[in-house]
């Protein structure tokens, strides 16, 4: 028996998508979201597509008091840990409130933060697992449409690197996911240019292959690798008069 | 988090399989039923919508097309009974995939497997083995209907039982539908044992059908075109499941297994009037030659034998970029031949040639307002054009001469006037509606269009 796939923020399209290709593997599957009852049909969809064990697990990453909690009531260590939390609301409502981007800094940065430093410390003694982070193109240089969220998704991607640094020499793997543009509810009706944009099956089969390719960061389309070379190193009087 | 995601909706140009009409609508994907019932409560008048394999406009509605493709899961399965529980935007070409490996297949299945759950409980579809077995209704034990009031009601033949009969063949106009258990049938194999007839003309093709009335599933193709004494010629298609018993010893192995298809796509539209009467013939000529070849017993695997045209991706762009139109109706046993030999006669004359035209034999229906009535169906597929709609025109006048009605899933043209006059049960059906709201709250194109 393998040990499970753990997904934080599970009711997410991404998140769904990550669910089955690890479950059609065979990976047990614990699906974690606040409001679990939303993932009972998930559940059930699980079980009889793959014939996997799923289990179910109320998790708030706003809650940071509570993750170490989270933790040592699962019924079991997961082998995978994949944190798909993310929550980008309008910039302009963020700059009009507040409380608003706080809540987007906390939710991108702050607890996915807490909840991997927690697994880190049970996988670095253990001396196994994969901690997998999604965060985002938009964390590699502030853009006035969205530099709450993309700060915060800054800070995570720093955070993985650091983290991945640390863990180097323990066994576990820590990997940055870098997805660009997917078609999620997060992205619903933005008019997105194909190329650059991808399913949520997508980022579900990147993440899986580069598990076991041992891989470090990964964009999901290997474009953004390159755009996003360029975005990093226009300079700054330039990037100023630029509406991007 | 606090804050509630707001429900976007997006503006998207869309259409039915046919692509026509075209039509920019308010695009609505909702992943749960709170966000379905906010847009119900908003007042907006709404139309669900699947996969958008019905050809016109019934799953259209400018103001509000909810799109149910986050519905995508499999709630439980018993292999005592074979029964499904799925919600409603779960793909047949899904349950196929799962499915026909462990030894199950769907009890009634359109002719492609691009639909949805809740499409074919809309539309009650019927296949080929209408005759013997019924339309979707039949394998259906319950849906969950999300309806005027935002009530969540469980129907079924024996629960909430009006309901249940108006929502299957309803055509979206009663309500959302959420998710639904139904019926698999055991198989041995994943193999058709199919025998291949070819008939002269029309009587001989009618009088096939009525010497295959036990026989489970049976279609014909006809050949459009042909006229005179060959009206109505015919290839028709006869199938069983077939049991481990009778499979060549190459399949017997492993019998629940059948070579993937390979998938063709077609990648552009083709010119207008790329289609005509004369590419259709040589089309029609060609599938005759090689069909008499072929004639008699062979072993067709599931995928070939059901879903024929699902291996060409996208064949609706063929028609070009003004689209197509299907025609499709059903006559009473009694006027059958008749009627269709008008149809036909019809058809040939305006020369406007049909790529596709499908014969196959109805039984009874039980749907309050479902399609299906005992006697025959033909469907025609036309390239739009002025001339089309000619036809259309004649086409249904016919079918009222000969006391027939039209399929809804497959109409972009009907009037609320001709729509009437061929069948009795839409003005009970309005009434219903009107009764119970649910013309406040649902509606789609098709519905404005026929005053539904
Ligand atoms: C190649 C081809 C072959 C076909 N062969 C057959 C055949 O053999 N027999 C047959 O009967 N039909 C046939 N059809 C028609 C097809 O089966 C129906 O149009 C079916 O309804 C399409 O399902 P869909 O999921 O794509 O629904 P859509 O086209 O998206 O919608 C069709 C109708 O269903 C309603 N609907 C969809 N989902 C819901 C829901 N969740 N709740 C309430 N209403 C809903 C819509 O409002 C609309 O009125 C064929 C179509 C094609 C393209």
């Amino acid at each position: 028996m393998t040990a499970p796939v753990l997904i934080l923020g599970a009711t997410s399209d991404m998140g769904r998508a990550i669910a089955h290709r690890f479950a059609a593997q065979g990976y047990p599957i614990q699906l974690a979201a606040r409001q679990v009852s939303r993932l009972e049909a998930d559940k059930a969809d699980l079980q009889i597509r793959y014939g996997v064990a799923v289990s179910l697990h109320e998790f708030d990453v706003l809650a940071v008091e509570t993750h170490a909690s989270f933790i040592q009531e699962l019924p079991e260590q997961p082998a995978i840990v994949i944190c798909v939390v993310g929550f980008m609301p309008d910039q302009k409502a963020c700059e009009q409130d507040l409380s608003l981007a706080l809540e987007v800094m906390r939710t991108n940065y702050e607890g996915p933060a807490v909840i991997l430093s927690l697994f880190a410390n049970v996988f670095e003694q253990r001396g196994f697992g994969t901690l997998v982070g999604i965060s985002s193109v938009a964390g590699e240089r502030g853009r006035a449409s969205n530099y709450f969220y993309g700060s915060a998704k800054a800070g995570f991607t720093a955070f993985l690197s650091g983290l991945r640094h640390r863990l180097a020499q323990s066994g576990v793997q820590t990997l940055t996911v870098l997805p660009g543009y997917v078609h999620t509810r997060m992205t619903e009706g933005m008019k997105l240019p194909p190329l650059l944009t991808a399913q949520p099956q997508e980022v579900a089969n990147a993440i899986f292959s580069a598990i076991e390719k041992k891989k470090d960061v990964i964009y999901v389309r290997p474009i953004w690798r390159w755009i996003m070379v360029v975005i990093r190193w226009l300079p700054e009087p330039l990037f100023k008069r630029l509406s991007l | 988090m606090s804050s509630p995601i707001t429900h976007r909706g997006y503006l998207q140009q869309l259409c039915g399989w046919g692509r026509y009409p075209v039509q920019p609508c308010h695009v609505y994907c909702p992943r749960s039923e709170s966000e379905i019932l906010q847009l119900l409560n908003s007042g907006l008048p709404l139309i669900a919508r699947g996969n958008g394999r019905a050809y016109g406009d019934s799953a259209l509605n400018g103001k509000a097309t909810l799109q149910m493709r986050h519905f995508n899961r499999l709630l439980g399965f018993n292999p005592q009974t074979g029964q499904l529980i799925a919600e409603a935007g779960v793909l047949l070409a899904d349950i196929l995939e799962l499915f026909v490996p462990r030894g199950w297949f769907p009890l009634i299945t359109p002719g492609t497997k691009f639909v949805t759950v809740g499409g074919m409980i809309a539309a009650d579809v019927h296949g080929k083995n209408h005759h013997k077995e019924g339309s979707f209704v039949q394998s259906l034990d319950w849906l969950d209907l999300l309806t005027t009031g935002g009530q969540i009601h469980r129907c079924s033949p024996s629960e909430n039982r009006d309901l249940f009969y108006w929502t299957v063949g309803g055509m979206g106009l009663t309500g959302v539908i959420l998710r639904a258990a139904f019926r698999l049938r055991p198989i041995e194999t994943a193999w058709i044992r199919q025998t291949t007839r070819i008939a002269k003309n029309l009587d001989e093709v009618i009088n096939l059908f009525e010497a295959a009335q036990d026989v489970t599933y049976s279609v014909a193709w006809i050949d459009c075109l042909a006229v005179g004494s060959q009206l109505g010629r015919s290839v028709v298609m006869l199938g069983e499941h077939a049991t481990r018993e009778e499979l060549p010893a190459k399949y017997r192995q492993r019998p629940r297994r059948t070579p993937r298809r390979r998938k063709l796509s077609i990648p552009v539209d083709f010119p207008n009037g790329a289609l005509n009467a004369l590419t259709v013939r040589a089309f029609n000529q060609l599938y005759f030659l090689n069909q008499q070849r072929k004639a008699g017993q062979s072993f067709v695997d599931w995928d070939t034998f059901f879903y024929p045209l699902d291996s060409l991706l996208g064949w609706n762009r063929i028609y070009g970029r003004r689209g197509f139109v299907q025609f499709q109706c059903v006559l009473p046993l009694r006027t059958a031949r008749e009627g269709l030999s008008e149809l036909l006669h019809c058809t040939s004359a305006a020369g406007a040639g049909s790529f596709l035209a499908v014969l196959k034999q109805l039984g009874d229906q039980q749907g309050y307002f479902s399609f299906p009535m005992a006697g025959y169906t033909l469907a025609l597929d036309f390239p739009v054009s002025q001339r089309t709609f000619k036809v259309l025109d004649q086409l249904e006048e016919i079918t009222l001469h000969y006391g027939g009605r039209f399929y809804l899933a497959k109409d972009s043209h009907l009037t609320p006037m001709c729509l009437r006059k061929s069948d009795s049960r839409v003005e009970r059906f309005v009434q219903v509606r009107n009764a119970h709201q649910w013309n406040v709250h649902f509606a789609s194109e098709q519905s404005k269009r026929l005053n539904l």
